[in-house]
């Protein structure tokens, strides 16, 4: 095996490290910077350039080596590289070549372009590695664009009512392609501090966003009629929300909000189908685009995207892992204090 | 069907209640009249009848999208929502083309008269030109149960703010036995004859749970009776006929064929509210033996001996053909007690006794002795107050005993549905008997969704077995059971049956071996079964 599943993670024996590992190991090789996938404590990290910024704020001194996507790096036996995983700036796909024998992690990942991502590049290999957050045939995304315009429509309705729009959304990545997509003409843009702190480091990477005011105690709301509050999905309903007066329009970007029981779980008045994940039809593509034969699923649907992939023809499993994906429960980056 | 479908988005994308009335309105001022009147009946609960099984639909569904069926039944909880998870995994329409509403209610109406084949064929080519909010509002009108989050009062209101019309007065034109197939928005909503309807009944005055005894005022300005547990009922008697309303505005006529003796005796244009009651030996029986003959549209002779019922009066609502909801309680009970007291004995109907009290103390005495008595707890109705419609504070209170409890221990869990979807809400609990766990209820509301969150991750972390929707956990969770009633059941294991079972509490400090056992349930039975 070029991997194995092992409780601290995914393990390549040739090369003695592990993939997004959830216990501290001694080396590990980072698909992206989410919170479940980089966590502290190991002994020191691979991962691309693009997603290094984010990692060295979010862990501190870390000892951190980074790769452009797609060249090579020996480790031992094997040879890692990374390829565009389109979730989120900087996040990769993982390919490990043993021998010959080639397994690609897929990290999270989507297939559509969006503003802000390198875009998902397909992978041949042997055996391949997916998560399956939207593993099922409900979820299916609407082209982002029409997405946008929903966004914007609503953004300029509350302004026309003078009612300020607050949008849940993660702070690295759904948040940034929300700011690199709207109409920043309709008005302006305030922004939680664990979202503007991950703007201003990519900023400094050279993605170019609109304009964004911090919200920070000394900010009075008033003096920005009608903006769109970007918001980090805990934040929602918190008292962090009580400065917006009169009572702002609520609304979440996510998958989730396909499923209208979920969404009306959430009691924001607006549900936004924006996924950082690939739908049901993308998890299907990527599969067959890898070539491979055999399919490792992880988080999610792993139970239904695994026995509908054996009906398929693939050699499919399940891998038990605490990849928390894109999940309404529990936010996925930690929030400043 | 576009702009129903657009009433519907805007009402489900607000939750507040100024907006949902606004959206309504406009929709009242603009629709089409035919559209209008299914969409008042829709919001009042009522719906073309089935014409087509959901399993059906689920295979013509799996079909359409070229998937196989267990997928779209493994779907199905995750969505918590059948129509929806149908909507959802069919492709995008080829041929949308815009008809109202009342046009797919013909098609779905017809449908109970169709051969299948014609019946799998109207529905495809349905799915295949509606979009995707309109299909689910298609599959939501053939299954039933369609919610808007728009109760009733909100509509009436609505409707109330688009003609000009007083909402009480539309509420009563809105109750009884009307059906959109066969009348207009003219008929029903403008129209101002009474006489269209004999049987209509008048909206339900409903009590809040009392919330503090010291905010009522003076006691004297208070009456009290008996908080009885059985069906609300209206009973009308007009021109020689009666009809029976159940409060969930059912016609059980047929169901209740000894009040039909009350036409010989009370006079014509009366109507009377009150409680429909098994009742024997001058005591109610429990409500279990009442839900023997709910459940059948006609009632064998045996079934009426075994269980007597009587209508337990409390109001008057109309007299000699006068609506007389405006006079006073203390009005109104006063005439009810000369019409009960002019009735000769041995009919189906008794006074629901007032109970005189001095002072809150000796009403609560009085509260503490319901258990034995077979009720509820007490009502209490402020003297000088008019009949109202629907649920309003101020006039009516209901003030419950406390329930009865017990520790059980969470064995199986399913997910919920709607709002619900992809949370486990639904258990089944408990109690020890020896070193084996009995089944004995199922529990679904009480907790917090923070409480819910909570243990659907536990839940999942924590299945020993699925068998299709619910999942076997490991016995390790406590939670005390709240319910107002307990009787001998053959149909479950556990030989008990709990009325209004709910969980009041987490018991997060009760190791598992500590909750109750079988022996505890028996006792309760012997004491209050």
């Amino acid at each position: 095996m070029v991997l194995e599943f092992r409780d601290d993670g995914i393990y390549c024996p040739a090369g003695d490290f592990y993939i997004d590992p959830w216990k501290p190991v001694s080396r590990a090789v980072i698909t992206h910077g989410h919170a479940d996938h980089a966590r502290p404590g190991h002994g020191s990290y691979l991962a691309t350039e693009a997603a290094a910024p984010v990692m060295r704020f979010r862990l501190g001194e870390i000892s951190l080596q980074t790769a452009r996507f797609g060249a090579q790096t020996q480790i031992g036996d094997a040879t890692v590289s990374f390829h565009p995983a389109g979730h989120v700036p900087g996040s990769a796909q993982i390919r490990v070549a043993v021998r010959g024998e080639v397994w690609v992690v897929s990290g999270d990942y989507k297939l559509e372009p969006d503003p802000i991502s390198e875009p998902f590049e397909p992978v041949r290999c042997h055996a391949f590695i997916s998560e399956c957050t939207f593993g099922l045939p409900v979820f299916t995304w609407d082209n982002p664009n029409i997405v946008t315009e929903q966004i914007n429509d609503w953004w300029q309705a509350n302004r026309a009512a003078g009612r300020f729009s607050v949008l849940g959304a993660y702070a690295l990545g759904k948040a940034q392609r929300i700011l690199s997509s709207v109409d920043h003409t309709i008005g302006p843009i305030l922004t939680h501090g664990a979202i503007e702190n991950t703007n201003e480091i990519l900023r400094a990477q050279g993605l170019s966003l609109p304009q964004t005011t911090r919200v920070t105690p000394d900010i009075n709301p008033k003096h920005y009629p009608g903006a769109l509050v970007l918001a980090t999905p805990s934040a929602m309903g918190g008292g962090w929300m009580k400065r917006f007066r009169p009572a702002p329009s609520t609304a979440f970007a996510s998958g989730w909000m396909g499923v209208r029981g979920i969404r009306r779980r959430r009691a924001a008045d607006r549900g936004f189908i924006l996924s950082d994940h690939a739908d049901w039809n993308g998890l299907n593509k990527a599969v067959r685009d890898t070539g491979a034969e055999r399919i490792f699923v992880t988080h999610g649907y792993t139970q239904i995207f695994a026995k509908w992939l054996s009906e398929q023809g693939y050699e499919a499993r399940i891998v038990e892992t605490e990849f928390e994906g894109e999940t309404l429960e529990t936010p996925q980056l930690d929030d400043p204090a | 069907m576009k702009r129903f479908a657009a009433l519907f988005t805007a009402l489900d994308q607000t939750t507040r209640t100024t907006q949902k009335v606004d959206a309504l309105s406009s929709y009242f001022q603009q629709a089409a009249d035919a559209d209008k009147v299914w969409t008042i009946a829709i919001l009042s609960g009522r719906r073309p009848k089935r014409g087509v099984t959901t399993t059906l639909m689920r295979e013509w569904a799996a079909e359409a999208a070229g998937l196989p069926l267990w997928l779209i039944e493994e779907s199905y909880p995750i969505v918590g929502d059948l129509s929806e998870t149908i909507a959802l995994i069919l492709p995008y329409p080829k041929e949308h083309e815009d008809q109202s509403l009342s046009y797919w209610i013909n098609i779905i109406s017809s449908l109970g008269s169709m051969e299948v084949a014609d019946k799998r064929a109207a529905i495809l080519k349905a799915w295949d030109s509606l979009r995707p909010v309109e299909r689910f509002l298609f599959n939501k009108l053939i299954t039933g149960g369609l919610r808007i989050g728009v109760s009733q009062k909100l509509m009436t209101r609505a409707l109330a703010q688009a003609t000009g019309i007083d909402e009480p007065e539309l509420a009563h034109r809105l109750m009884g036995n009307w059906s959109p197939a066969e009348t207009t928005f003219e008929d029903l909503i403008l129209s101002d004859d009474p006489s269209v309807d004999l049987s209509r009944p008048y909206p339900f005055y409903l009590a809040y749970q009392l919330e503090s005894l010291e905010a009522l005022g003076p006691p004297i300005e208070w009456r009290a009776e008996q908080k009885w547990d059985g069906i609300r009922g209206q009973i009308i008697l007009r021109d020689g006929q009666h009809f029976v309303w159940s409060r969930g505005e059912e016609l059980v006529t047929d169901r209740f064929p000894e009040f039909g003796q009350l036409r010989d005796f009370c006079p014509s244009g009366t109507v009377i509210d009150g409680e429909i009651l098994a009742f024997r030996d001058g005591r109610p029986l429990p409500f279990a033996a009442l839900q023997r003959r709910i459940g059948r549209k006609t009632v064998p002779k045996k079934l009426r001996e075994q269980t007597p019922v009587v209508v337990m009066v409390y109001d008057l609502l109309e007299q000699d053909g006068t609506d007389i909801r405006a006079q006073a309680y203390d009005e109104r009970r006063a005439k009810l007690e000369r019409l009960a007291a002019s009735l000769p004995e041995g009919l189906p109907l008794r006074l629901s006794p007032a109970i005189s009290f001095e002072n809150w103390d000796s009403l609560a005495r009085e509260r503490e002795n319901s258990r034995e008595k077979g009720v509820e707890g007490i009502m209490l109705k402020r003297a000088g107050s008019p009949y109202l419609s629907g649920r309003k504070k101020g006039d009516w209170w209901k003030w419950k005993i406390d329930p009865l409890t017990i520790d059980a221990v969470m064995i199986y869990a399913q997910s919920g549905h709607g709002r619900r979807a992809n949370l486990f809400t639904d258990f089944t609990f408990a109690v020890w008997n020896g070193d084996e766990l009995v089944p004995f209820t199922k529990a679904y509301s009480g907790l917090t969704d923070a409480e819910f969150r909570q243990i659907t991750a536990w839940v999942r972390k924590n299945t020993k077995e699925r068998f299709g929707p619910v999942r076997a956990v490991t016995p390790q969770h406590v939670f005390e059971i709240a319910f107002e009633g307990i009787q001998v059941s053959s149909r479950h294991k556990s030989g008990v049956a709990l009325r209004f079972p709910r969980m009041s509490r987490w018991r997060h400090d009760k190791p598992v071996q500590e909750a109750n056992t079988l022996d505890d349930l028996k006792d309760m039975l012997d004491v209050y079964g």
